[in-house]
């Protein structure tokens, strides 16, 4: 799987994401600078890391989405090339149109920083072959601008189309207000474009990988997407 | 030598009515805390004043201005904006 990890001014989570990406693919993922024109040849994967791009100036991720990088991205998913954005990562690709919706500011007005749990909704796509339909993984969140939104006739579609990947939930997997930390609507953690081929998620699977982290329940993630590359070959 | 008039602008961007804005309620309750009387509700948006040295006459500004709206100021799934031309 070559996978490749952009970079833009403010980000900070695009180490944790290398790292995880060598570390699960045993391919070392190149850092693209938001300022280039072109991906690497053969890039199988875009990654859009998390952080906080223009110290999130304007709104978050309005600036990245309009990078030079961007619009190879868009032609990189318009040919069904696969592209994963998480936390800021989601919200420059909402931004950039990639992704339907919005991030607004989280319910409670607070940053939230902890682990949380999520239902993975369905198994039978690139980003979620790891994993079992209704299985609970638990991965930390990390933002303040995670409650994610769009219009009804968008969430119903997104609903009725099985394009929600993954939800807050219990440790037992019920969907509560209780446990949906941002106060997104449905729950919703991560969602995919039309053509599944794009997907963008608040939390950060790739911070839940190794067991001197505590928990590996992210790496499922990073190894379907590898495996997907693998058989594909 | 001839002096380049800069034409004053003000973009206006607030949030669509029925879009839930935590900020513009916490505004709403710390001026309550803070005793200002008489305010039933609060929403927040963003003011930018922007010089123009390009257009001249107020059409074009208009539609540069809108221009600016659309592609980064608003975000059109959940803000409005309104444009104006001050001076």
């Amino acid at each position: 799987m070559k996978s490749a990890v952009l970079v833009f001014p403010g980000i900070n989570r695009e180490r944790d994401m290398a790292r995880t990406l060598k570390l699960v693919s045993g391919v070392e993922p190149a850092m693209v600078w938001h300022a280039e024109h072109e991906l690497p040849a053969g890039t199988d994967l875009v990654v859009v890391p998390g952080g906080f791009s223009y110290g999130d100036y304007l709104r978050c991720g309005a600036i990245a989405a309009r990078a030079p990088i961007m619009d190879a991205v868009r032609a990189h998913a318009a040919k069904g090339g696969l592209v994963l954005g998480v936390c800021n990562g989601f919200q420059i690709l909402c931004e950039s149109g990639l992704l339907p919706g919005v991030l607004m500011r989280n319910q409670q007005l607070k940053f939230i920083c902890r682990d949380v749990y999520l239902r993975v909704e369905r198994s039978d796509t690139p980003f979620t072959r790891g994993y079992n339909a209704g299985q609970v993984i638990r991965v930390p969140v990390a933002h303040g601008e995670g409650n994610y939104i769009a219009d009804g006739e968008t969430i119903a579609r997104l609903e009725g189309e099985g394009r929600v990947l993954f939800r807050y939930a219990s440790p037992d997997g019920i969907i509560d207000p209780d446990w949906n930390h941002n106060g997104a609507i449905n729950a919703i953690a991560g969602i995919t474009s039309e053509t599944g081929n794009v997907l963008g998620m608040m939390p950060h699977p790739e911070n839940h990988v190794e067991s001197i982290m505590g928990c590996t329940d992210g790496r499922g993630l990073f190894a379907g997407l590898s495996d997907h590359f693998g058989k594909a070959a | 030598m001839e002096v380049r008039q800069l034409m004053k602008a003000r973009v206006t961007v607030t949030l669509k009515s029925g879009i839930l804005d935590p900020q513009g309620k916490a505004i709403e309750g710390a001026l309550r805390s803070l005793g200002v009387e008489g305010v039933a509700s609060v929403r927040q948006g963003k003011v930018f004043d922007i010089e123009l040295e390009g257009p001249t006459d107020r059409a074009k500004a208009e539609e540069l201005l809108k221009q600016a709206a659309d592609k980064l100021l608003a975000n059109t799934v959940i803000e409005n904006y309104r444009v104006e031309v001050v001076g």
